[in-house]
């Protein structure tokens, strides 16, 4: 199997997935519909408790809770794959004559695109009640772009999931409890320094704090410190440990 | 051993093999299709019929035998295989996020088509599948008939030699059942080799020309569904009287007559029916039983013998352990 009949293959099956989400827009606005309702809570509700006002509180959160979005967003893929295995469908691609690895590369690349509408939509959003960017054009890009790598390292470990579930419900049962403590557990809502000590420690170590950092830093010129290279990091050895996981997983469904 | 093997069957196994765990699937299963026939294969739930589709078409890999499909093994030439089968699976693996036409046109793109090319043959396989008009629809919203052809049509994007069909008419209502099988004829009509597995005996006899029945893992009988009707059952004797009123006066005679050493007769819906005894004259005993409704003043509307239908092969075949029936 040549990589360039491979790479059509894969590009054909994120078509698939792009196909899905234009009949069914809905599911991105799932996915984004929590950090959006969570953006109007925490900002309209705790934004003077937390920040002092309501505006400053918006330009702290909204870069974490676009994190937090795409976050939600990479848990499709894990759903998708669950489901797939179990109603044939990946049967009747691997009777195909395909490269073996498509349907998971093209399932990698059709999130991809919805990082950057989730992207564009929770900005927009943002935009709308009041977000203001202070950052250059290229730092405001690099921080999309770190949150769309950390993103799709996050897309390994629910591809894992999804590859091992044994249904697409527990799928989704299992990611929520893996991604609730990072999401929550971070500095995206509550500066570390003002959470209880116990919890300091672990937000420290969590990795969605870096990556929030690096994009609050970028997008409001911010001292970063070393946020940046520990996302990427991060995220490298994400990939590095969980993309060959799935890849063997999905290989032993062969 | 690359080498094309057993040209003269499109799908040829020998001592095909496989077990999960503790559990055996497939006991050293022989098979051998000729090339444009509908092969049955004929089992209970859990006799093996679907881990054989799976690894004819190169999803599972036997633990020992062989499989050889279109001339190829499929476990050492998997990529020479799929070019040439088509997959209909048992939960009909469309998907239902996209319409029908976009399913066909996924795997047509999948399979190199150019991009015209992709779309008129994702249109003719809708039209031919009477699934235009709903084309633009997904896929959920079709009923459960459409679904399937849906299934079937894209198991034939490829214009395969081989297909394989898991069951495909399961959970059908009688009418989109006749449909299916229509095309499934018409299929091989056109050259096609189509391998069915089914619990359905009204489906096998209908469709198939030949018919394989695995139980546990293994063939234990195999022919045309004449050949296994009078190799198990024998033969049976059915009256139906005018009168329903004189059943039992009838049914007296009938057993009088053949005796009641094969089970006697037995009435259903104003029909007798008796089973002969294994060798004894069919003819004979129609006539005798003719004589002496005759003598007695006994009317009826249906006299004949008739092979033991395909139900009771079998029953007889895989045992009673199993319900397998489908009536």
């Amino acid at each position: 199997m040549s990589p360039l009949r491979a790479a059509r293959h894969s590009l054909t099956l994120a078509w698939r997935s792009l196909a899905k989400l234009r009949h069914s827009p809905d599911r991105l606005l799932d996915v984004i519909m929590l950090p959006i309702v969570l953006v109007v809570v925490m900002v309209f509700l705790f934004g003077d408790a937390v920040a002092g006002s309501t505006h400053s509180y918006l330009q702290y959160v909204l870069p974490g809770v676009a994190v937090q979005a795409l976050l939600f967003a990479s848990l499709g893929i894990g759903a998708g794959l669950s489901t797939d295995l179990r109603n044939g469908i990946f049967d009747r691609f691997r009777s195909l004559p395909i490269a073996r690895s498509a349907p998971l590369i093209g399932y990698i690349l059709g999130d991809l695109v919805t990082f950057v509408l989730s992207l564009a939509l929770v900005f927009a959003l943002g935009a709308i009640v009041g977000f203001r960017t202070r950052g250059s054009v290229p730092a405001v890009l690099a921080a999309c772009a770190i949150i769309m790598v950390f993103a799709f390292a996050a897309s390994w470990v629910m591809a894992l999931v999804g590859l091992v579930a044994r249904s697409p419900a527990s799928v989704t049962a299992f990611s929520f409890v893996l991604i609730l403590p990072l999401t929550f557990g971070s500095n995206v809502f509550v500066p570390t320094g003002r959470l209880p000590g116990w919890l300091q420690a672990w937000v420290k170590i969590n990795p969605v704090t870096d990556v929030s950092n690096a994009a609050r830093g970028l997008m409001l010129s911010l001292p970063l410190g070393g946020a940046v290279w520990a996302s990427l990091l991060w995220a490298l050895g994400i990939v590095a440990v969980f993309a060959p996981l799935a890849t063997w997983a999905y290989r032993r469904q062969a | 051993m690359q080498g094309v093997e057993h040209r003269s069957h499109a799908i040829y196994t020998e001592e095909l093999a496989k077990r999960y765990g503790t559990t055996t699937a497939l006991a050293g299963l022989d098979l051998a299709v000729a090339p444009g026939v509908v092969q049955g294969v004929l089992g209970p739930n859990g006799a093996g019929k679907t881990t054989l589709i799976r690894i004819l078409a190169t999803l599972l890999r036997p633990d020992a035998g062989r499989a050889v499909v279109g001339g190829f093994d499929v476990a050492r030439q998997p990529g020479k295989v799929r070019p040439l089968i088509g997959l209909t699976g048992q939960f009909a693996a469309v998907d239902e996020d996209l319409t029908g036409q976009e399913n066909l046109l996924l795997i047509a793109r999948l399979l190199e088509l150019g991009r015209g090319s992709a779309r008129r043959r994702a249109a003719e396989l809708l039209d031919r599948f009477g699934l235009a008009e709903v084309g633009r629809r997904l896929a959920k919203t079709y009923s459960g008939g459409m679904r399937r052809r849906l299934d079937l049509a894209m198991g034939l994007v490829g214009e395969p030699e081989v297909l394989f069909l898991d069951e495909p008419t399961t959970g059908l209502d009688p009418r989109s059942r006749g449909e299916l099988w229509d095309m499934v004829r018409g299929l091989v009509a056109g050259g096609a080799t189509v391998l069915l597995t089914t619990q359905d005996l009204a489906e096998a006899d209908r469709l198939a020309s030949q018919i394989a029945v695995i139980d546990h893992g293994r063939v234990v009988a195999s022919g045309t569904p004449a050949e296994l009707k009078a190799r198990v059952g024998g033969q049976s004797l059915d009256v139906r009287p005018a009168e329903r009123g004189e059943l039992s006066k009838a049914s007296a005679i009938v057993a009088e007559v053949v005796g009641t050493a094969d089970g006697g007769p037995a009435e259903r819906d104003g029909t007798i029916t008796v089973p002969l005894a294994p060798g004894s004259s069919g003819t004979e005993a129609l006539a005798a039983v003719s004589l002496r409704l005759g003598h007695a003043g006994i009317e009826v509307t249906e006299l004949g013998l008739r092979l033991a239908s395909l139900d009771e092969v079998f029953l007889s075949l895989t045992g009673p352990q199993h319900e397998g029936g489908s009536e």
